[in-house]
């Protein structure tokens, strides 16, 4: 640090702070969430005031009894940020006490262990979100079709989500393709798929205000959304579609369905576990892109957003061995 | 006989080898899926901890320095067999869950442990207690794993249902819940062993 500069006070404060970047994400995320309670009716309502109390609770709960801190963190609103993506990762007929489990976990595993926001290697909502997945399978992998408020909380019809057809697909079944949504749906969210991704459109606004705030930078999604239109032309090209489905189409239905816009703005770009130099984050997004294709590809979920995302997570210590160059300091 | 007591005792918390030593971690992860297969390994283990350390600290003096490992297996090998082959025949239930789990005993780090850093340089009856003390430590602890497991990811305690299956949580039963589970338990121990 021989080279820091620091100049005399007076310093002027830029304004940014925890708060507002997390509440600035928060907003990105409402178009989104619109979207899915108009679609999922009282479910998405449900789930995410559910998983945001708990959110909220359980670090208050730890941070003030168990750890005994003087200075509680709540109002940095990162606990209200973590439990909205967690809601968002959850089918929203979710029975109320699992995603009371998935928030104590996200918050109590996935945050306060490490030592609270900052020093989590995994995104807590992921760890919360998976923990879930591999506990109760089967009620995580029932999704609510869209019926609207018309639909009762619980007792929803269900189907499977767009991605599950998709890998049919891949692999040689051409009877699958009518079961997919046209691509209008897709791009604007009338399918069936957990709270918060079903809507590619919203997401891509909340996404696009996020760049434009420069509360995220572009390097991340753009090179996860690369890396899988890449993956799935490749797939394309090399002929294992079967008829009735052409490598454009299935391009756009990979990047349209299952949570790829919302990990690709809101959960991969998440500031603790996410590498800090510009190469750092496009070698994290491509090998994001690249597990998640692999998942839905040849794996035995149909999606695999969630965990691409915390494999990638827990690269990003070596990612940061990549720094800028210091300032002055000569190439060799 | 205060020295022999705290040999026995040594084992059981202030050196236990699951969360002090953190040696034998393989079965530790891998057979506490429930807590009567955590509890058998344990017990397993605990027998061929008692004699390998008898015969070992018998044997110090005639075995020569530089074959002092390949020995060592030898004598451990001879009593993982005799636990195998018995429980094979009486215990098959058990056998067949634990499979493989019962003769890597030969290669467990504690039972070598021992014999390399205790039973080669101590008196007989002190290396069994040091065994005895080192298997409960073992045992209790794996039975400990084994019961919070069971109970979280299958709502039973040896097999005794306590809540419905329902509300379970599979991933206890799986492979990231030991390590989970295991980072916890380890966490409260240290943090008791402090104060």
């Amino acid at each position: 640090m021989k080279n820091f500069i620091t100049s005399p006070a007076p310093h002027a404060h830029s304004g940014d702070s925890v708060r507002r970047n997390m509440l600035l994400v928060i907003l990105a995320l409402l178009p989104a969430y619109v979207v899915s309670v108009i679609e999922f009716g009282w479910g998405a309502l449900i789930t995410a005031c559910i998983s945001v109390l708990t959110c909220i609770c359980t670090e208050y709960v730890i941070s003030r009894y168990l750890l005994k801190e003087h200075k509680q963190t709540i109002g940095d609103l990162s606990a209200v940020l973590t439990g909205l993506l967690l809601a968002f990762n959850l089918p929203s007929n979710l029975d109320w006490w699992i995603v009371v489990i998935g928030a104590v976990v996200a918050i109590g595993v996935g945050k306060m262990t490490f030592g609270g926001l900052g020093q989590n290697p995994f995104n807590p909502a992921l760890v919360g979100r998976v923990f879930l997945l591999i506990a109760y399978p089967a009620q995580m992998t029932t999704w609510p079709t869209p019926q609207g408020f018309a639909g009762s909380y619980v007792d929803a019809e269900t189907g499977a989500t767009p991605l599950f057809y998709l890998k049919n697909i891949v692999n040689g079944d051409a009877s699958a393709i009518d079961q997919l949504p046209a691509l209008k749906e897709a791009f604007l969210g009338v399918m069936g798929g957990s709270l918060g991704e079903v809507c590619a459109l919203a997401l891509i606004i909340g996404g696009l205000f996020l760049i434009c705030c420069r509360v995220i930078t572009w390097h991340i999604p753009v090179s996860i959304i690369a890396t899988v239109a890449c993956f799935a032309a490749c797939t394309g090209w090399a002929g294992v579609l079967p008829e009735g489905m052409d490598t454009c189409h299935y391009v756009a239905y990979e990047l349209l369905t299952g949570g790829l816009m919302l990990g690709a703005f809101f959960m991969a770009t998440d500031y603790v576990t996410s590498p800090m130099s510009a190469w750092g984050k496009i070698i994290f997004g491509i090998g994001i892109g690249f597990i998640v294709m692999v998942i839905r590809t040849w794996g035995n979920y149909p999606e695999g957003m969630s965990f691409a995302i915390l494999i990638m997570n827990a690269c990003v210590p070596l990612l940061n061995k990549i720094r800028p160059q210091r300032f002055g300091e000569k190439k060799k | 006989m205060n020295n022999g007591l705290k040999t026995l005792t040594n084992g059981i918390l202030k050196e236990n080898p699951t969360f002090a030593l953190v040696l034998g971690m393989c079965p530790t992860l891998a057979t506490t899926t429930s807590a009567i297969n955590g509890m058998s390994m344990g017990l397993a283990t605990l027998f061929v901890l008692v004699c390998s350390n008898v015969v070992i600290s018998l044997l110090k003096n005639l075995i020569p320095d530089k074959v002092r490992i390949p020995a060592f297996i030898v004598v451990i090998a001879t009593f993982v067999t005799m636990v195998q082959l018995v429980m094979q025949a009486y215990l098959p239930a058990i056998y067949d869950v634990l499979g493989l789990f019962i003769p890597l005993i030969v290669v467990n780090c504690i039972v070598l442990g021992r014999a390399e850093a205790f039973a080669a340089k101590n008196s007989v009856g002190l290396s069994a207690l040091d065994g005895l003390g080192m298997g409960l430590g073992f045992t209790l602890s794996l039975t400990v794993l084994g019961v919070i497991r069971e109970f979280l990811g299958a709502g039973t305690v040896f097999g005794l249902q306590i809540y419905s299956n329902h509300f379970a949580a599979l991933i206890f039963v799986l492979a990231p819940g030991a390590f989970i589970c295991l980072a916890y338990l380890m966490a409260a121990v240290n943090k008791l062993q402090k104060k």
